[in-house]
């Protein structure tokens, strides 16, 4: 008999390392033309931090996309980035991207401003260019500016920025307790399942999700990271398992014909949505959504097979074989 | 050591391989052609996947003297300089590639599938790219593209 | 125009669809030497000889290395690059080849005479925790947090809490080993030049994190250490840890070519580091009108063998066992038990994944036996702004209850009015 179910998880997931301490760092270089060279020891492993970065720089320096080069593949030419991990980089990276704009914006503002003759403080950027307030005819473009800076100065304008989070501060010793988030995202799915009785096969029929970015820096590359967590969260759920035979060490999987991750047959129907709850000290309020999203898809799986077959998962992967027995003895009671 | 005389993405290329050698040893060793990858050498993940006389083919399990006398297509023989291939263009444009380490092998075996099929519905996409892992994008997007791609080469947008 | 909020492609894009992006094992320069590695059959064991004569001697071998060529023999605290003697775990490495091909590398290897004293290997947790369990691990198979051998975070008084409750719910809950499975395994080209310094390609998804782990192995000033990366093929926690990174480099160095070692999936399965088992063990006191007033929960991490990453997923563990949800009174232990396995490090999720896990498995079986809603049951105990978590500190960003009302909404599940006008910085009632 094939027997349906719902089943919901809610999570968070900090972002950044709990216990701080680290730091990320990150330099520009005005190119004499207006382009930009941007300097970030962030390591790209799909996630799209060389977008985000380059998205970041290009708004708040009023440089186009495409006239940015980013350099992240070197300890040479770069400063200090913690890792990829701890869901951290678009957080720790953003903010070193701004600062590093920032400071590069005020280089620029301060030989705008000479050529000008306005002071620093009367200028903003618009449009991409250099702006002197309530006089929106005086205006230089950011390539007029680097040009002369650079070839009639010969001067560099090189900004530089980071951020650092303080190590955790121990609130109360005596109960463990320490000051360890830097904010907090949530997220939460529901399932909804086919369990086959006779054979003990669960079918994921839909997955609706809700992951909460604090703010989208791109949608394209969040809703991706929501895809691949989650599909990651149905293979935990369902299929993987690098010791089958725990605690033993024996009949470790040794191909990817044992090790069994989702393939394009095993997406169900997903739907997800992006919430924006901002953080406080996040780049334009953003968090990290990297590892979370692999999150919610096995407890709302367990819970929804709960819902059609009364059997709880209190250990996974769910595979037919524990299914049949579960159900057996199920019966007996 | 055998002579293996190929074609790979219109040239044509004479190397001498051993009789065990697979053909993405002589694609990745020989011809330093790399858009097909390593990722298993066992025919699981398809990261290899390239085009042998119009059929996909899993170049890690291929033996390379398989390929004698015959035309492979890998990846980098599909665009043309500053023109995209649409399958390309689709697959950067919606997001089907992440890490991009099984980019190769995905669009491959799509195009093996689109040109055999220019019209198909998302369950013979799904079967098609079957044989090939991604850990990254949980496949959505890849499906999502190879649809757009199909899509824009009917005529259609 | 500005960019940020848009769906601009990737950067990188055009490289991946084009096939052009240059992972490490897309490098191919001229002369480069082909490393292999010897791994131990066994789980638990003590060399006692390890002869490398005659892999040294066949014709094509440029250099093998065992532990005494390494100028400092640990990295991620305490794992050897080599063991000097004591086998922790299956598929440890014990010794490399670099050749002029694969083929004579791993004739080579086949080359190497190993003799073993095979010791009984401990892989349960249980028994490795047991008092005169034989020592894995020098001070012992539990790991310190100074003084202690667990790691604790607790709130208020939790048998108070206990005593206020209407019933209590405690159950057992198991998260598996996994293996991240990136499509591009560990690999590592190492590349010598005529100053002494090198150039390291790697796979490290944080190059900083390593590069002073790497230069602390081969007594190099960072000066000395180009470490180049950041196109990764995947990582997912798998490529924090060195791996091949101190093996090439070391051969680099004693043979002055380059040489590159690409694992093979057997290796990236059987011996890279994984998210070590957890067992978790949570003990509920709720009261009948749906609050959960106090919590109990013990967790033990399976850590393998050495140390890697296991300090801070067994922490950070304990930082979010209670989840998105505010309990009074909270007493959380846990624990890291080493045993013969390879180590368990930092997947996506972090010690944070088996938790998440169980509480929701285990919300779900409170919800049912109050008869409640599962999203009432959440939303009422979910987490207000102002109130701290467990571990004292106050988030900047609380949405929990906005998020399980958007799921709902977008679901098609109708919630009672009273639950879609809660609202996370409204006090709880």
């Amino acid at each position: 008999m094939k027997k349906r179910g719902k089943g919901v998880a809610l999570i968070y997931y900090p972002t950044g390392m709990a216990g701080g301490g680290d730091t990320t760092q990150a330099f520009v270089k005005i190119k004499p033309d207006g382009g930009a060279d941007l300097f970030l020891g962030s390591c790209e492993i799909g996630q799209g931090i060389k977008t985000v970065a380059c998205q970041i720089l290009s708004d708040e320096l009023g440089i186009p996309y495409d006239q940015i080069v980013l350099h992240n593949s070197s300890t040479d030419d770069t400063g200090i980035c913690t890792g990829t991990f701890a869901s951290r980089v678009t957080y720790f990276a953003g903010n070193a991207v701004r600062a590093a704009a920032a400071d590069a914006r005020q280089q620029l503002f301060e030989y705008a401003a000479l050529e000008l003759g306005v002071t620093p403080s009367e200028l903003s950027l618009q449009d991409n260019k250099i702006v002197v307030a309530n006089e929106p005819n005086k205006s230089m473009t950011i390539a007029e500016i680097a040009g002369k800076v650079n070839w009639t100065m010969g001067k560099l304008i090189l900004g530089k920025g980071n951020f650092w989070k303080e190590p955790g501060r121990i609130i109360d010793a005596e109960n463990g307790q320490i000051d360890v988030i830097t904010t907090l995202a949530y997220g939460a799915t529901l399932a909804e399942v086919e369990v086959d009785t006779e054979t003990g096969q669960v079918e994921v029929l839909k997955l609706t999700n809700v992951f909460d970015t604090g703010k989208t820096i791109n949608p394209l590359l969040a809703e991706g990271q929501i895809d691949g967590g989650v599909v990651m969260g149905i293979g935990s759920t369902l299929m993987e398992n690098a010791n089958p035979y725990y605690p033993t060490d024996n009949l470790k999987p040794k191909t990817l014909g044992d090790y069994i991750i989702p393939t394009t047959m095993d997406v169900p129907p997903m739907q997800s949505f992006i919430v924006e709850y901002p953080s406080a000290n996040g780049p334009y309020g953003a968090k990290g959504i990297g590892e979370m999203t692999a999150n919610t898809a096995s407890p709302a799986i367990a819970n929804a097979i709960y819902d059609a077959i009364g059997v709880w998962i209190n250990d996974i992967p769910v595979t037919p074989e524990k299914i049949l027995k579960a159900l057996e003895s199920q019966n007996m009671a | 050591m055998q002579e293996l005389n190929l074609k790979v993405n219109g040239a044509t290329y004479s190397v001498s391989v051993k009789a065990d050698m697979t053909l993405l040893e002589v694609l990745r060793d020989k011809l330093h052609i790399t858009s097909p990858k390593v990722g298993c050498n066992t025919g699981d993940c398809g990261a290899c996947s390239v085009i042998l006389d119009g059929q996909l083919v899993k170049s890690c399990i291929t033996n390379a003297l398989m390929a004698d006398g015959k035309e492979v297509v890998t990846l980098e023989g599909l665009s043309k300089p500053g023109k995209l291939h649409p399958i390309q263009e689709a697959f950067h444009q919606y997001g089907a590639s992440q890490c991009g380490f099984c980019t190769p092998g995905m669009i491959m075996a799509s195009k093996a599938l689109l040109d055999q099929n220019p019209n198909p519905t998302d369950e013979e996409i799904r079967e098609a790219l079957s044989g090939n892992l991604c850990r990254c994008t949980g496949y959505v997007n890849i499906i999502k593209a190879v649809k757009e791609a199909a899509k824009k080469m009917n005529g259609g947008e | 125009m500005t960019l940020v909020g848009e769906r601009v492609p990737k950067y990188d894009g055009l490289g991946h669809v084009t096939g052009t992006t240059m992972y490490v094992d897309d490098h191919y320069i001229p002369g480069t030497l082909i490393c292999k590695g010897l791994r131990s059959p066994v789980s638990r064991g003590k060399i006692k000889r390890l002869d490398t004569s005659l892999a040294e001697k066949l014709p094509g071998v440029a250099a093998v290395i065992t532990a005494k060529d390494v100028p400092f023999n640990a990295y991620a605290g305490d794992w050897p690059v080599f063991p000097e003697e004591d086998i922790c775990f299956k598929g440890q490495l014990l010794a490399a080849v670099a050749a002029v091909d694969e083929d004579t590398a791993l004739e080579a290897i086949s080359l190497i005479k190993i003799e073993i004293e095979e010791e009984t290997p401990i892989f349960d947790v249980r028994e490795a925790m047991k008092p005169g369990a034989p020592k894995i691990r020098p001070d012992g198979n539990l790991l310190k947090f100074g003084e202690r051998d667990y790691y604790f975070t607790n709130q208020g008084d939790v048998e108070a809490g206990f005593k206020e409750a209407d019933f209590v719910l405690e159950e057992e809950y198991f998260y598996p080993v996994a293996e991240h499975t990136p499509m591009e395994p560990q690999v590592s080209l190492a590349v010598p030049h005529p100053n002494g310094s090198l150039t390291v390609y790697t796979t490290s998804q944080c190059l900083y994190f390593h590069i002073g782990q790497l230069c602390a192995v081969l007594k190099l000033p960072f000066s000395k250490l180009n470490y180049v990366g950041a196109t990764v093929g995947g990582g997912f926690g798998g490529k924090n840890d060195l791996h091949a990174d101190p093996v090439t480099a070391l051969l680099a160095l004693k043979t002055g070519k380059p040489v590159k070692w690409r694992w093979t999936r057997e290796e990236e399965l059987n011996c890279s580091t994984v998210r070590g088992a957890w067992l978790m063990r949570i003990k509920d006191g709720v009261k009948n009108n749906g609050r959960i007033v106090a919590r109990e929960m013990e967790s033990t991490l399976d850590g393998g063998a050495y140390l890697s990453f296991n300090p801070y997923a067994t922490t950070k563990h304990a930082y979010y066992a209670v989840g998105p949800y505010y309990i009074p009174n909270v007493r959380v232990i846990t624990r890291c038990v080493f045993t013969n396995k390879v180590p368990s490090s930092s997947m996506r999720g972090f010690g944070v994944t088996p938790c998440s896990y169980a509480v929701e498995v285990h919300m779900e079986k409170i919800a049912r036996k109050l008869g409640m809603d599962p999203f009432e049951f959440r939303m009422i105990n979910a987490l207000r702004k102002g109130e701290p978590t467990h571990t004292g500190s106050i988030p900047d960003s609380v949405a929990a209850i906005e998020v399980m009302q958007k799921l709902a909404e977008s679901a098609g599940i109708k919630l009672p009015d009273k639950l879609m006008s809660m609202k996370s910085d409204e006090r709880r009632l």
